[in-house]
């Protein structure tokens, strides 16, 4: 076992009006230092659940299974203690936040960390030059620190501010929800960019994509097939270029 | 006098002592009205959400002239505590609903003077359709009278009222006036604070003449036990401006009642507000806007955060006149509430007699938004913290309609200082 991320027979439901839905039905996944882990899926597989589910969202109840991350229980920490911990979550829908300033936020979440990691705050001054060199290394507009958070921003802006938010946070494991979709290919690009400056022996990503293109720049180690609940497949980086081609149907039909 | 005491029964037994000698005919007329209605209760229509029970069962006493020195300037240091700055402006300071010049700093460039001087009641107020006004009529001792002259850009003024009581109860029911004439200036900032229990029953009485603009922002951060129940009129001139905002944070029960006339073309009005309550406070918003006149415009936007048993009212009635063609009207009440025994009471009434206007208005309630508060946390930003942004960010939105900076600094001040939240970047 590795001591990095280790995802073991996890099963996840959600309570749908009522109703106890089971989406994550008993996934394994071990993502290894310093290595960049895909995963594809037709939609409805449990692909976002699971990046919440290890991001801590209440939503869902974890029925079986474990998550450990750094040999910590990931699923007894609360999200902050998780992302003080080094996990963080590039949403595929960025919340907006009406009335809260971005870079208020920003610098908030990141002393909010550093605390928790013993470090030492950064103030006003120090965090607002770094965080405009990190927006400037984005192609964000300089404007983007001083409106409200996501509020006004077009999909590509809030995709880039994610991206923002994981290099001002120094996570050690980055999940990528579907962060490449609804952006042209200059901002994947700049998005991949974001990603391979934080490529590390010490840093892992889990990036979900329905595409090909973002793998291009973003060259992969596993790509990971998952399939109503579970991993159905693991393979190395041409099984992307596979279901490119392909499609899922193929590969369902064969663990059917 | 005798005949009256008979008369005043429930709430209003509460002041009979001084109600029962009076004298002048405008305090006894409004005695008069009084003794007919009685304070409201809650089956009079705009008390409907807010009952009077909590004035108790003792008598108000006047509240005295002399009060500790030390105290007066323990609350003063209080308001100012918050934005030292503040201290800088020119003040009109009320203790127990007196002029206290001790603690004043007199401003310039306007005229000055009392209502302790020369009781005025102006034209205005409607003693008779208001208990409460009625009930301040008859019973008020000072008050400010102010009047910047035409032309004359007036600065700031800070207008301050103290309430000190000590065992017993005390009531004071100061009576201002404000005259902007026109086209003048003046950024006026009401800032209400005591200790013990006390009840303030002001009415301000304000016209800001043609062409002229009164930026006017009420601070309501009356001592726990207070009770206080304010009234006060505008009278909006040809193409002038009254731009109001309350914040209310204090106070047991605490209610901010405008009426609001645009008596000319192309007057603005805004009635703004916010008010952030928990424990068992109760505030109350309420507001009439009168169209009288063609082209003017109204906004009112109002949000209230409660927490615990707190409850908050909004009223908030806009009367279009048939003259006036090309109204532009706007109201929104909002509430965040945080506990489930919190409770908002929101009446909006728009009532139109005119063709040809644009008035909408809307009424949200919710409590804090998981996906915000998951979206903060998974920032590693703690769930108390999260939950204070948002509610620091809500509140915001309104106190950022607060058109002069140093009144919506010292707001920001306020609220901060009294949630202990985070500094800004």
């Amino acid at each position: 076992m590795s001591q990095f991320l280790e995802i073991s027979g996890l099963c996840a439901q959600i309570d749908a009006d009522g109703q106890e839905k089971q989406i994550l039905r008993g996934v394994d996944l071990s993502i290894p230092p310093g290595e960049v882990h895909v995963i594809m899926g037709p939609n409805g597989s449990g692909k976002s659940t699971l990046s919440y589910v290890l991001a801590g969202r209440e939503d869902y109840e974890v029925t079986a299974g474990t998550a450990t991350f750094h040999g910590q229980d990931l699923l007894a920490m609360e999200p902050e203690e998780r992302a003080a911990a080094g996990l963080f979550l590039a949403f595929q829908s960025p919340i907006e936040l009406p009335g809260v300033n971005n870079a208020n936020f920003l610098r908030t979440a990141v002393n909010a960390v550093r605390r928790a990691r013993g470090q030492e705050e950064l103030d006003a001054v120090a965090f607002l030059k770094m965080a405009r060199e990190a927006a400037k290394a984005l192609s964000m507009a300089p404007d983007m620190l001083k409106r409200n958070v996501n509020v006004g921003f077009s999909g590509g802006e809030k995709k880039r501010n994610e991206v923002l938010q994981m290099t001002l946070l120094q996570p050690t494991f980055a999940i990528l929800d579907e962060t490449d979709s609804g952006l042209d290919v200059d901002a994947l690009r700049i998005v991949a960019e974001g990603v391979n400056r934080l490529r590390a022996p010490t840093f892992s990503a889990l990036v979900i994509t329905h595409h090909q293109k973002l793998l291009d720049y973003l060259v992969p180690d596993r790509i990971h097939v998952m399939a109503r609940g579970r991993i159905i497949l693991s393979g190395g980086p041409e099984l992307a270029r596979q279901i490119d081609q392909e499609g899922y149907t193929k590969f369902l039909a064969e663990v059917a | 006098m005798n005949a009256l005491s008979k008369d005043m029964s429930g709430p209003l037994a509460l002041f009979a002592n001084r109600l029962n000698t009076l004298t002048g005919a405008q305090r006894q007329s409004a005695a008069g009205a009084l003794a007919r209605t009685g304070l409201p209760d809650r089956k009079s229509e705009a008390w409907k959400y807010t009952a009077l029970r909590a004035l108790g069962k003792q008598d108000y006493l006047q509240a005295p002239a002399q009060v500790d020195e030390a105290a007066v300037r323990a609350l003063l240091d209080g308001v100012f505590q918050a934005h030292p700055a503040m201290a800088a402006l020119p003040r009109v300071v009320f203790v127990n609903g007196r002029h206290a010049p001790a603690f004043s700093v007199a401003p310039d460039d306007v005229d000055l003077s009392f209502f302790g001087q020369n009781a005025e009641f102006g034209l205005q107020a409607a003693p008779d359709r208001d208990p409460l006004v009625a009930l301040n009529t008859a019973l008020a001792e000072d008050g400010l009278v102010l009047r910047v002259p035409a032309g004359e850009d007036a600065g700031h003024l800070m207008l301050i009222s103290l309430g000190v009581a000590q065992e017993q109860p005390v009531s004071f029911h100061p009576r201002h006036t404000v005259v902007v004439e026109k086209d003048a200036y003046l950024r006026l900032i009401s800032v209400q604070a005591g200790q013990g229990t006390y009840f303030h029953n002001p009415v301000m009485d304000i016209r800001v003449e043609d062409g002229a603009t009164l930026e006017h922002v009420t601070l309501q951060t009356e001592g726990a036990q207070a009770i206080s129940l304010g009234t006060l009129y505008a009278h909006v001139g040809h193409k002038s401006v009254y731009d109001s905002f309350v914040l209310g944070l204090g106070g047991q029960l605490v209610r901010h009642e405008v009426h609001a006339r645009l008596a000319s073309p192309r007057g603005v009005v805004h009635v703004n507000g916010a008010q952030r309550l928990a424990g068992q406070q109760v505030g109350d918003i309420t507001s009439v806007i009168t169209h009288a006149a063609s082209d003017c415009i109204s906004r009112q936007t109002v949000r209230n955060v409660l927490d615990g048993h707190a409850r908050g009212v909004f009223q908030g009635k806009v009367l279009v006149e048939q003259v006036a063609l090309k109204t532009d009207g706007y109201q929104m009440n909002q509430a965040l509430l945080l506990s489930p025994d919190a409770e908002i009471d929101a009446k909006p009434e728009l009532e139109i007699y005119a063709d040809d206007v644009r008035c909408s208005h809307g009424a949200t309630v919710g409590a804090l938004d998981d996906d915000q508060l998951f979206y903060l946390r998974s920032r590693g930003i703690s769930v108390q913290e999260a939950r204070q942004m948002l509610i620091d960010a809500f509140l915001d939105e309104a106190i950022a309609l607060v058109v002069d900076a140093t009144a919506q600094t010292f707001c920001r001040a306020v609220m901060a200082a009294r949630f202990a939240q985070k500094g800004e970047a």
